[in-house]
C-alpha cells in the first residue's frame, strides 16, 4: 500500500486532536506516515497510538523562523522521496498555505476544507461544504498526488496501533523560502477551556451579551465547552479576534453550537451551520437565527443563561 | 511605488448560491460583485500609497473573470485606485485556484516591476485562501499573509499576523505578496467625485494571449481538481421555538439538551 503523508498539527510536541483525525483518515487511503516538524523528543507514541506506520522526523531549527514556504518545500521533498498517493493538511490558515504552495510545486491537484474523505476508484473522494453550508460537494483531484486539507472535527479519532518506525529526514531549504521572516511570536494564553475548533461543544455571545460575557462563560464552563464570539462582539473589543467564529474567523462543526445573543447573519452561519445540533438564547422571535435552531428560546439571555447554568449543574450532580 | 490589488468578482454572499449542471458556479443568475473581502485589499492598497507621499506611486486593480467581472475593477477604480486591467477569455471559464494563479501571475509580471501584490485574505466564493501563497510561489516572491496590521518602512514590511497558536510578526523586503483580513479596517465608499473620477481612468483587457498564457494550461478542462457531485443541503427543519416566561425557556432548554444527551 503508498503512503499517505499526514502533517502533523502539534503545539510544542503535543499533537492535537486534529492529527489523529486525519491520521484516522489517511487509514482509510493507504499506510498513515506522520510527518512531524518540530524540536526535542517527537511525538511517537501519540503518532502510533492513530496508527502512523512510519514517521518522518523533521528538525525545525531551519524552519521555525520563517513563514510556511520551508514547510511547503521539505513536503515536495518527502512526496517526491516516497511516491505518497496523497497528502493531508491540516485545515488552518497556515495548512492552506503550505497546501497551495506544494500544490503548485508538485504540480497537482489541491482540495480545501474537506469535511470527509473517503477512498475512491481512482484516489482520494472528498466532500466539502460551500456556500456557508448550504451546499455539499464531492470531489476529486484528477491531476498529479492530491493535496487535501481537512477541517477540524471531520472524523471521529479511532485508536489503531501503527508501527511507528521513526525516520529522521533533513530537507533542503532553499533562501528564497526564507524570505518571510517570523520577526516575534506571541504564543495564544491559554484558557483553560477546548481549543475553538475542537471542541465538541461552543457556547458563543453576540452583540446581544452587551459586553457582558459572564454568563456565556458560565455556560460554557458547566457544559464544558468552548467560548466563541460574533464579529460584532470582536469589533466591539469584548473578545478578542481568535474567538470570533464566521467567514472571517474559525469555521465550527462542534457536535452542539449555543448562540446567545447573535442574529445569525450570513457571515456568521458560514462558521456554524455544519454544527450537528444547534439552539439560541434571543430576545427577538424574528432573529433569523431561529431559522437554524433545533431548540430556540425567545427570552433574555441575562436571565436564560444563568438559570440554565444552574439547570446543567444541578442535572450534572 | 508600483502596487497591485487584485480583486475578484464574486456571486453576492447573501444572494441564492447555486451550481450550474456542470457544477461551476452559477455566476449568471445571480447578482456578482466585488467581493467584500477584496475591498479591504483595495483600502490597504490606497491607504499606502497614501501614506509613500510617494506622488509617482500607482495602484492598479487586478481582476481575471468572466465580462461581467469588470465590475469589480469599476468598483475599484471608484474607490481610488489608479487604473485597472481585466483579464477575460472564453478558455479561462471554469479555472481552479492553480490556473487562476498562473493568469494572475502573469499578469502581475506583464504589468511589471511590481512592489507590491495585495490580496483580500480570501474570496467569498471559493473561499480557499490558496491563491495569495500561489501567486507568490509562482513569482518566487515573499508571502506576507492574512495581515491585521500593516507597517511599511521604505522596502521593509512588517504585519501582523493572527495565526492558531500564536499572533506573530511577520517581517519581509519588497517586492512581495501581501493578503490582508478584515480586520485592517472598514474599506471606504466610493465617493461622488470617485465615481465621476472613475470614468476616465485607463482600464485595459487582457486576453490570455496578451499574457503569452496558453489556452490549454487553464480552464475547467485541465482543472488539477474535479467536482463529481453538489447536493443542495436540505434546508433544516424547523426546531422547536419556546418563548422563556418566569425560567421556563431554561428549563425547556435543559430538557432538550439532555434529551440529546448533553447533560
Ligand atoms: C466581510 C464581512 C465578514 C464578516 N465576517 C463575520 C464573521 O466571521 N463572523 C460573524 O459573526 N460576523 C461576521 N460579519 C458580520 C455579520 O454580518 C454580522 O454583522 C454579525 O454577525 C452580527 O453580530 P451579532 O449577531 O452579534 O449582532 P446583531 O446582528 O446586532 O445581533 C444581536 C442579536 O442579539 C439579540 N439580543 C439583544 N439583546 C439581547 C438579550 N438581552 N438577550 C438575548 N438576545 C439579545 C438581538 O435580538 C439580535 O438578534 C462579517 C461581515 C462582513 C461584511
Ligand atoms: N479571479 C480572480 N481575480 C482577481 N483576484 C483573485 C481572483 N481569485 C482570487 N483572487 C485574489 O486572491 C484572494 C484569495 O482568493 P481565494 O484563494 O480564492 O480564497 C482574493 O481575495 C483575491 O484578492
Amino acid at each position: 500500500m503508498s503512503e499517505i503523508l499526514v502533517l502533523v498539527d502539534h503545539v510544542d510536541g503535543t499533537v492535537r486532536k486534529t492529527t489523529n483525525e486525519l491520521l484516522t483518515l489517511a487509514r482509510r487511503l493507504g499506510e498513515p506516515s506522520a510527518v512531524y516538524v518540530g524540536s526535542g523528543e517527537a511525538p511517537v507514541e501519540a503518532l502510533k497510538k492513530f496508527g502512523a506506520e512510519k514517521i518522518y522526523v523533521v528538525d525545525d531549527a531551519e524552519i521555525k523562523g520563517y513563514l510556511v514556504a520551508p514547510k511547503a518545500e521539505l513536503l515536495q521533498q518527502l512526496v517526491e522521496k516516497t511516491s505518497a498517493a496523497a497528502v493531508l493538511i491540516p485545515s488552518s490558515g497556515e495548512g492552506k498555505e503550505i497546501a497551495g504552495r506544494l500544490a503548485i510545486k508538485i504540480e497537482s491537484g489541491l482540495i480545501t476544507d474537506a469535511v470527509d474523505v473517503e477512498a475512491g476508484a481512482s484516489g482520494p473522494v472528498t466532500t466539502q461544504s460551500v456556500f456557508a453550508g448550504s451546499w455539499t460537494v464531492q470531489a476529486k483531484v484528477t491531476k498529479g498526488t492530491p493535496v487535501i486539507t481537512v477541517k477540524p472535527n471531520s472524523a471521529a479519532p479511532e485508536e489503531a496501533a501503527g508501527a511507528g518506525t521513526v525516520e529522521e529526514f533533513a530537507p533542503t531549504i532553499s533562501d528564497a523560502a526564507k524570505a518571510a521572516q517570523i520577526v516575534a511570536s506571541q504564543p495564544r494564553k491559554a484558557t483553560g477551556r477546548p481549543e475553538l475548533t475542537e471542541a465538541a461543544i461552543v457556547v458563543s455571545g453576540g452583540r446581544g451579551t452587551g459586553g457582558d460575557f459572564e454568563p456565556v462563560e458560565n455556560l460554557a464552563d458547566a457544559l464544558g465547552a468552548a467560548v466563541g464570539a460574533s464579529r460584532a462582539a470582536v469589533d466591539s473589543g469584548w473578545k478578542p479576534h481568535t474567538f470570533q467564529v464566521g467567514q472571517t474567523g474559525k469555521t465550527v462543526s462542534p457536535q452542539l453550537y449555543v448562540a446567545n445573543g447573535i442574529s445569525g447573519a450570513i457571515q456568521h452561519r458560514a462558521g456554524m451551520q455544519t454544527s450537528k445540533t444547534i439552539v439560541a438564547v434571543n430576545k427577538d422571535e424574528e432573529a433569523p437565527i431561529f431559522e437554524l435552531v433545533d431548540f430556540g428560546v425567545v427570552g433574555d439571555l441575562h436571565s436564560v443563561l444563568p438559570a440554565l447554568t444552574d439547570e446543567v449543574t444541578k442535572r450534572k450532580g | 511605488m508600483n502596487i497591485v490589488v487584485c480583486v475578484k468578482h464574486v456571486p453576492d454572499a447573501t444572494a441564492d448560491r447555486r451550481f450550474e449542471d456542470d457544477a461551476t458556479v452559477d455566476r449568471v443568475g445571480v447578482d456578482g460583485l466585488l467581493s467584500e473581502l477584496d475591498e479591504y485589499a483595495v483600502e490597504q492598497a490606497l491607504q499606502i500609497k497614501e501614506k509613500s507621499g510617494d506622488e509617482g506611486t500607482e495602484v492598479t486593480a487586478l481582476c481575471v473573470g468572466p465580462e461581467g467581472a469588470v465590475d469589480a475593477v469599476r468598483k475599484a477604480l471608484q474607490m481610488g485606485v489608479d487604473k485597472g486591467v481585466h483579464v477575460s477569455d472564453e478558455a479561462i471559464a471554469g479555472s481552479d485556484a492553480i490556473a487562476t494563479s498562473l493568469v494572475l501571475a502573469e499578469a502581475v509580471k506583464k504589468i511589471g516591476d511590481v512592489d507590491l501584490v495585495v490580496c483580500g485574505m480570501a474570496s467569498t466564493d471559493a473561499s480557499m485562501s490558496v491563491v495569495p501563497p500561489m501567486i507568490a510561489e509562482r513569482l518566487g516572491l515573499p508571502q506576507v499573509t492574512l495581515a491585521s496590521v500593516i507597517e511599511l518602512q521604505g522596502d521593509q514590511i512588517r504585519i501582523k499576523r493572527d495565526g492558531d497558536a500564536a499572533t506573530e510578526v511577520i517581517g519581509a523586503t519588497l517586492p512581495v505578496v501581501l493578503s490582508v483580513t478584515d480586520q485592517t479596517g472598514e474599506a471606504r465608499y466610493p465617493s461622488f467625485k470617485g465615481i465621476m473620477a472613475a470614468k476616465k481612468k485607463p482600464l485595459e483587457t487582457y486576453a490570455l494571449s496578451d499574457l503569452g498564457v496558453e489556452a490549454e494550461k487553464v480552464g475547467l478542462s485541465v482543472a488539477w481538481s474535479a467536482v463529481e457531485e453538489t447536493t443542495e443541503r436540505p434546508p433544516r427543519t424547523a426546531g422547536e421555538i419556546v418563548t422563556d416566561e418566569d425560567g421556563s425557556g431554561a428549563t425547556a432548554l435543559a430538557e432538550f439538551l439532555a434529551s440529546k444527551k448533553f447533560i
